[in-house]
């Protein structure tokens, strides 16, 4: 039950792009249309799984040794790293899935949701399993919201009279605000 | 170079190139700090100070760093400084340390630094590129400033409240909006982030109208990433 609570709240209450203000670049700059934002999406939730699971035994190790304040210099070399290796593994053993996904996996290392959700589960004291699954919810809240936002986004772009100085990345924000707004009725769902 | 393009490569990015309204990096921070001129203040000068030291340091280092390995390398030189900022503020000013919460760790994922340090610093001389450093993060405080006082002045009626780094204790601000009409807290909150920042970039597409082009995509010159990309295989494209 704790799992499906954490899921939720990950996907709908407290989503990353339109609730708190991470991954703010893919999710305005990948939605174009909805092939790339879906791989965008899932290729963030496998990195943000695999982060979580390399980051938070290391915290750990991290916190044994009494030097948790080189939390930042070490996960972001550690996902650096795993974005590097899990794209040369993909290269090699996987061609098919690199080509869908492969183009986004440089992007990754500097999406600050991945480093973000890192450090949440660090901070809110999960234990390695709930960090898994918050960190799985936290991809998932992230794909839902590319997908959405490209399937508005598609309509966009030659249904409708865009103002002249609207055109291009301001009426995407204004686009955003208004999912967000939406977004905010499940504010309170879990209070 | 000469006297005039130091002047020029200094207040690029505080209008002509400016990373978050024309640039459109850095984006995350922006809309989560600006909720009050406070934080984003704090966030802009805390950003700057990281910008400006990682690309002396770049820039003076990157005859020695090889080719391939540079993304690792300017990200832990990022994340040494942005480590260093992070103990300074948890121990000088606790407060802002606490506002800025996870958003400070995150100061080494914001695309403005590590893109300046693979389109400028990388390339440029230590004085150009702490001139650089110095223009875009000013740039960033600008906007951060310009976004804070139009969500806090309409999210709360008030102006420029906060502790401002233990100098003015409980300062709660200069009432401008507070006597006439109760704030419109949405401001304060995500969709006002969203619409701030839209608002704010559409008046300034509106007013450069004619002098710079208007940027209707996202592109290379901004994209931390734009090495790595094999041909044309951008996924913002």
């Amino acid at each position: 039950m704790k799992f499906v609570i954490i899921i939720i709240s990950m996907v709908l209450v407290n989503n990353y792009p339109l609730a708190q203000f991470l991954g703010i670049c893919p999710f305005l700059g990948v939605s174009k249309d909805l092939d790339s934002s879906t791989g965008m999406g899932i290729a963030v939730t496998f990195v943000m799984v695999l982060a979580t699971a390399v980051t938070w035994p290391i915290q750990q190790l991290l916190n044994k040794f009494g030097i948790g304040y080189l939390q930042t210099v070490v996960f972001i070399l550690v996902i650096a790293a795993l974005v590097q290796l899990v794209e040369m593994f993909m290269k090699k053993s996987m061609p098919a899935l690199y080509k869908s996904l492969g183009i986004f996996l440089p992007l990754i290392t500097t999406n600050c949701a991945v480093l973000g959700v890192c450090i949440t589960n660090i901070d809110s004291s999960y234990n390695y399993l709930e960090s898994l699954v918050n960190a799985f919810g936290a991809g998932i809240g992230f794909l839902f919201a590319m997908v959405v936002m490209a399937g508005v986004r598609t309509k966009l772009v030659d249904q409708s009279r865009i103002p002249e100085s609207f055109r291009g990345v301001p009426i995407v924000l204004i686009t955003a605000a208004i999912l967000s707004l939406s977004f905010m009725g499940f504010n309170g769902m879990f209070s | 170079m000469e006297e005039r393009k130091r002047i020029d490569v200094l207040l690029n990015g505080l209008i002509k190139e400016n990373p978050v309204l024309v640039l459109v990096i850095g984006t995350c921070p922006t809309l989560a700090t600006s909720t009050s001129v406070e934080t984003g203040f704090g966030m802009g000068l805390a950003a700057t100070a990281v910008l400006v030291c990682s690309n002396i340091v770049i820039s003076a280092l990157h005859n020695i760093i090889p080719d391939k390995v540079r993304i690792p390398c300017f990200i832990t030189v990022i994340a040494g400084f942005v480590t260093i900022v992070q103990m300074l503020l948890q121990a000088f000013v606790p407060s802002l340390y606490s506002a800025l919460g996870l958003y400070l760790p995150l100061i080494v994922v914001n695309c403005i630094i590590l893109g300046r340090a693979e389109m400028f610093a990388s390339k440029n001389g230590v004085l150009d590129s702490a001139l650089d450093g110095i223009g875009m993060g000013l740039g960033f405080t600008l906007t951060l400033v310009i976004m804070g006082t139009i969500r806090e002045v309409l999210g709360s009626g008030t102006w420029l409240a906060g502790d401002w780094f233990g100098l003015a204790k409980g300062f709660k601000g200069i009432p401008l909006l507070s006597n006439f009409i109760p704030g419109m807290s949405i401001m304060t909150m995500v969709p006002g982030g969203f619409f701030v920042y839209a608002i704010v970039m559409a008046a300034v597409h509106y007013f450069t109208k004619d002098k710079s082009k208007i940027r209707n995509e996202f592109g290379c010159d901004g994209c931390a990433n734009a090495g790595n990309c094999a041909d044309g295989e951008c996924a913002q494209k």
